[in-house]
């Protein structure tokens, strides 16, 4: 295959949305299909390892399979590798090769953000911190084990409550002129909490404020478990929320970095281990 | 090799059981077997002695307690290695492990304890409280020992539901604790005298002692193949060895093991295992896990890994360490009782340096990639002693992933993504 043009999916089959990029072997671009920079400030062309021909977001749904099925559908690709939470399922349905997410975000990283030195990435319904070795390996991991406390899904229910959009929720945070006090980190019970704290008086804002805090400090200890330093690169769809990007960066003792499409670095990540060889390897996996 | 036909229905009532919930345990313990043993390729062929243990724990080995019992002899209950069992078989007795390992009558367990209590506690407690634990219903007495505050204080709510007696362990092991355990020792002597209405003697006591030294060596030979790469025997298997350990007749369990452990040093010679050569290998290392838990050990070999030692209570820490049968009095062979047990490395001792030893001495024997440390939750010792261990075996260079974690199937998944993710970092 080496002097063959390879083109790969990779999909990240997570709890809420579906992640697809296609990569192309030969000279990378670093740009996203409508020819902007994945990674903010980055010059087209610097990134190696394969060109982005296309990338996707779908919603999970209630059927995420059914959704790596539209994508599996819609490219010519070759391979197809998978990560997230579906991809034993994928495995079985589309032969794809499997990775985990830990791997797939510091695989990611290692291109869109060779600098990065660890990796935040918050999904749907985990939060994983990694910090990476000096070849860009992993060095050590952490994520949630049974809860989504502090993950995007978290953030959507608190949005909720509060009757705003997910998209307005950290903008209405930045607005806050100090932040309530939000102690539980339980979903179900935050919920309570944010109703509790309405009725007193405090406003969205204030409220909206205290929910982000609240889950920057658990954040920002998860990151110093594991060790991690020196640039950081934020990744998943939180990455978009501003209200936690300036938390984590007030926090986080280094600089944070988020490329211009933080939820597809995993995908990225999962391309980028087909083009490179992962053909076929799926040892890690169940398939 | 068995009438798959009896019915123990008739036994399981004289014991008190609560048939129809103990009918859907018995439902539900061959299907986890099923997949998470049946479903392993290239199995010794000595594991059909498992195979057959597993479907009679609660038949044939309660048939046979039962029968020892109408003989004149006594049951022992247990829930702790630091419980000699030599001194329980010289004094007539069978020694039990008590039904732990799976969330069972969890709403019963909760109104005597708090929720966050140890899973192994609270199934306990839940399986006592459920009637449909046929050991703790044969036993003639239970003994409890003082290794962590969760226990003694639950053996206190137990005692209200069968006889319980607890042994005083010291939790440092200075020359006063040595005095204190080997008092305890006469003392245990003393209960299980009474008990059994019968007395100490060195003949018996001296059999007792070879007998379960027998045990161990061949269980020391079981697990020694497990050096070898590629493995000869999956980590899930050689659990389950250990866990069974703990219920079974001693002389048969001796002598199977020693079969498998023959059938495994051919494999070893003729370089078969069960593994790839090159799957990962992993140390297991933690709280106890008993039967029929074995997630923790299906979620590693599931994802491509295989397990190739455990320091864990339902491991080496069972097996490792003999009596020494040199002494020929009654005192002496106590004095020796008592010195191996306490040696024990037990994350309830302080300081525990020990274990840190244990499980970088295994890490090196058996040649592994990298070591999970899983404890259940809210058990304090080894949560917390699982920063010095960890920071060990970093230093020696052995990655380390730490588990916390209970007997429900509800993280699987995320512990599965977490493993797999441990096994990348290792390639």
């Amino acid at each position: 295959m080496a002097n063959d043009v390879l083109t790969v999916l990779g999909l990240d089959i997570g709890s809420r949305t579906v992640d697809a990029v296609w990569l192309r072997s030969g000279a990378g671009s670093g740009e996203t299909a409508d020819g902007r920079p994945l990674l903010k400030g980055s010059p087209a062309g610097a990134v190696d390892g394969g060109a982005v021909i296309d990338s996707a977001v779908l919603d999970s749904g209630f059927d995420p399979q059914e959704a790596a099925a539209r994508l599996v559908a819609r490219g010519a690709q070759d391979i197809v590798v998978a990560t997230g939470y579906g991809r034993r399922a994928a495995a079985e349905r589309f032969g794809a090769a499997v990775i985990t997410e830990i791997k797939a975000y510091a695989l990611g990283a290692g291109q869109l953000c060779p600098e990065a030195r660890a990796v935040l990435d918050m999904g749907g319904q985990d939060t994983k911190a990694i910090a990476l070795a000096s070849d860009g390996g992993v060095d050590d991991f952490e994520m949630n084990d049974r809860c989504a406390a502090g993950t995007g899904r978290f953030l959507e229910v608190m949005a909720a409550a509060l009757g705003l959009d997910i998209d307005t929720l950290g903008r209405a945070a930045l607005r806050a002129d100090g932040a309530a006090q939000v102690s539980s980190m339980c979903t179900v019970f935050a919920e309570s909490e944010v109703v509790g704290l309405l009725h007193r008086g405090e406003s969205r804002e204030r409220v909206a404020l205290g929910l982000h805090e609240a889950i920057a400090r658990r954040t920002v200890a998860m990151l110093k478990r594991v060790g991690a330093r020196g640039p950081l690169l934020f990744a998943g769809g939180v990455a978009r929320n501003p209200a936690m990007r300036r938390l984590v960066e007030e926090g986080y003792d280094g600089s944070v970095l988020v490329v211009a499409e933080p939820q597809l670095v995993g995908a990225h990540g999962a391309a980028l281990h087909g083009l490179t060889g992962g053909r076929g390897r799926a040892r890690g996996g169940r398939a | 090799m068995t009438d798959t036909t009896v019915d123990y229905h008739d036994m399981w009532r004289e014991l008190g059981l609560d048939l129809p919930a103990h009918d859907m345990l018995l439902t539900a313990i061959p299907q986890l077997y099923q997949a998470a043993y049946l479903t392993q390729e290239g199995r010794p062929e000595g594991m059909a002695y498992f195979d057959f243990v597993m479907s009679e724990i609660h038949g044939l080995r309660i048939k046979e307690l039962v029968d020892h019992k109408a003989a004149g002899g006594t049951v022992i209950g247990t829930f702790c290695l630091y419980v000699p069992e030599e001194i329980i078989r010289a004094l007539g007795g069978q020694c039990v492990g008590l039904c732990a390992g799976a969330e069972w009558a969890y709403d019963e367990a909760e109104r005597l304890l708090p929720r966050n209590t140890c899973a192994l506690i609270k199934s306990a407690t839940g399986f006592k409280l459920g009637k449909v634990c046929p050991y703790a219903e044969s036993a003639d007495l239970v003994v409890g020992e003082t290794t962590c505050d969760g226990k003694k204080k639950a053996y206190e709510l137990l005692g209200e539901l069968a006889p319980v007696y607890v042994m005083e362990l010291p939790q440092m092991k200075r020359p006063d604790d040595k005095a204190l355990w080997r008092a305890e020792i006469d003392r245990l002597v003393a209960k299980l005298e009474e008990v059994s209405g019968r007395t100490l003697d060195a003949d018996a006591l001296k059999t007792a002692t070879r007998e379960v030294n027998d045990k161990r060596r061949a269980l020391q030979r079981l697990n020694a193949t497990r050096a070898a790469r590629p493995a000869p025997i999956s980590g899930k298997d050689a659990l389950l060895a250990v866990q069974v350990a703990f219920y079974d007749d001693v002389p048969r369990f001796t002598g199977m093991v020693n079969r498998i452990a023959d059938e495994l040093e051919q494999r070893v010679s003729g370089g078969a295992g069960v593994a790839p050569a090159d799957a990962p290998r992993v140390l297991v290392t933690g709280t106890p896990m008993a039967i029929p838990y074995w997630k923790t050990h299906d979620i590693i070999e599931k994802a491509g890994a295989v397990v190739v030692g455990e320091e864990l209570c339902t491991g080496s820490r069972y097996y490792e360490k003999l009596v020494d049968e040199s002494p020929d009095t009654v005192d002496g062979m106590l004095d020796a009782i008592a010195e191996k047990y306490l040696d024990i490395n037990c994350a309830c001792f302080t300081p525990n340096a020990g274990r840190v030893d244990d499980v970088l001495r295994l890490a090196r024997d058996l040649d592994v990639d990298g070591i999970v440390h899983a404890s259940l939750q809210f058990c304090g010792p080894y949560q917390i002693e699982a920063t010095l261990v960890e920071r060990a075996a970093k230093e020696a260079g052995y990655p380390v992933l730490r588990i916390d974690t209970d007997y429900s199937a509800e993280d699987v998944a995320q512990l599965g993504t977490r493993v797999e993710a441990f096994l990348e970092m290792l390639q």
